[in-house]
């Protein structure tokens, strides 16, 4: 399972700026409901989450430290 | 393609207008579409035409004699893009880029300064907007200036790294902005300045600190 951005329908008010914005085609519009598709080619550049007036698409990061 | 009065009247400039007076105004317009990826004004060159974005997203951005990108912002539709430039008579403080196909709507600086003579209003609006962007830009600097934001990411991300055992916290740039008391694009802006100094790796969703010694020196040094 590849992990993609998540996102809130409850805020969601379908402007579309998410679709327009990612450039490896991860958002769709299923009926009336913004999808992410999982693909590799999501680099996690976080420009949806960036351009969402809304605060509906989130791209979390985990934090870790690295073993030595 | 034909202007439309009705998005005239979500441009901030014009709201407060009549039909009759929208109607007249958008005689002066016109509109132009970009493709993805193109280039719609470039940084220090000379500006003779007013855009405002109607539909997609421009990505506004600067660049560095070592030819690195800071993005400043990423316009919506029904912003303006290059206010400044045609305002203060000077070269684009910065370039404009199509993120998506992009819908202008364009003006002659000769012709907006005919409308700012017949309707006097328009102008307050101008003096509105450039208020607030100054406003927004002085929270900007003090930012960048006093808060030392990037020993306050630095700290968050100690804060919240996972133990090994199970997944960490997960945490967005939007949230370490409102813990850090700043903006979204501050917090990118720390994380790139960390990982170039060799702190911390941004993997995809991971951020993975590799010197957390040097990151606490940093938080040491800056909070």
């Amino acid at each position: 399972m590849i992990q993609m951005p998540e996102i809130n329908q409850d805020k969601c008010n379908l402007c579309g700026l998410c679709i327009e914005i990612c450039r490896c085609g991860a958002i769709i519009l299923v009926g009336n409901i913004v999808s992410f598709i999982e693909i590799e080619e999501c680099h996690w550049c976080t420009l949806c989450e960036a351009i969402c007036p809304t605060g509906a698409l989130t791209c979390s990061f985990e934090i870790i430290i690295e073993e030595r | 393609m034909a202007i439309d009065s009705n998005s005239l009247t979500v441009l901030s400039y014009f709201s407060g207008l009549s039909v009759a007076e929208l109607e007249v105004i958008k005689q002066s317009f016109f509109e132009k579409t970009i493709q993805r990826g193109e280039m719609i004004f470039l940084e220090e060159e000379p500006a003779d035409i007013l855009f405002f974005l109607i539909s997609g997203i421009v990505k506004l951005f600067k660049t560095s004699a070592q030819g690195k990108e800071q993005i400043i912002s990423l316009a919506r539709p029904y912003e303006v893009l290059n206010d400044i430039s045609i305002f203060d008579n000077g070269p684009n403080p910065m370039s404009a880029q199509a993120m998506s196909t992009v819908t202008l709507y364009g003006i002659k600086k000769g012709r907006l300064e005919v409308i700012l003579r017949q309707h006097p209003q328009v102008s307050s609006r101008i003096i509105q907007v450039l208020a607030t962007r100054t406003r927004q830009l002085i929270s900007l600097v003090e930012d960048l200036s006093f808060k030392h934001v990037i020993g306050r990411v630095a700290k968050i991300l100690l804060e919240h790294t996972g133990d090994g055992a199970g997944p960490g916290q997960r945490l967005t740039q939007q949230e370490m902005a409102a813990m850090a008391g700043t903006a979204r694009e501050v917090v990118a802006r720390s994380l790139k300045a960390m990982e170039e100094r060799g702190l911390i790796r941004l993997e995809r969703h991971r951020i993975v600190i590799s010197d957390k010694n040097a990151l606490q020196e940093m938080i040491n040094q800056e909070v």
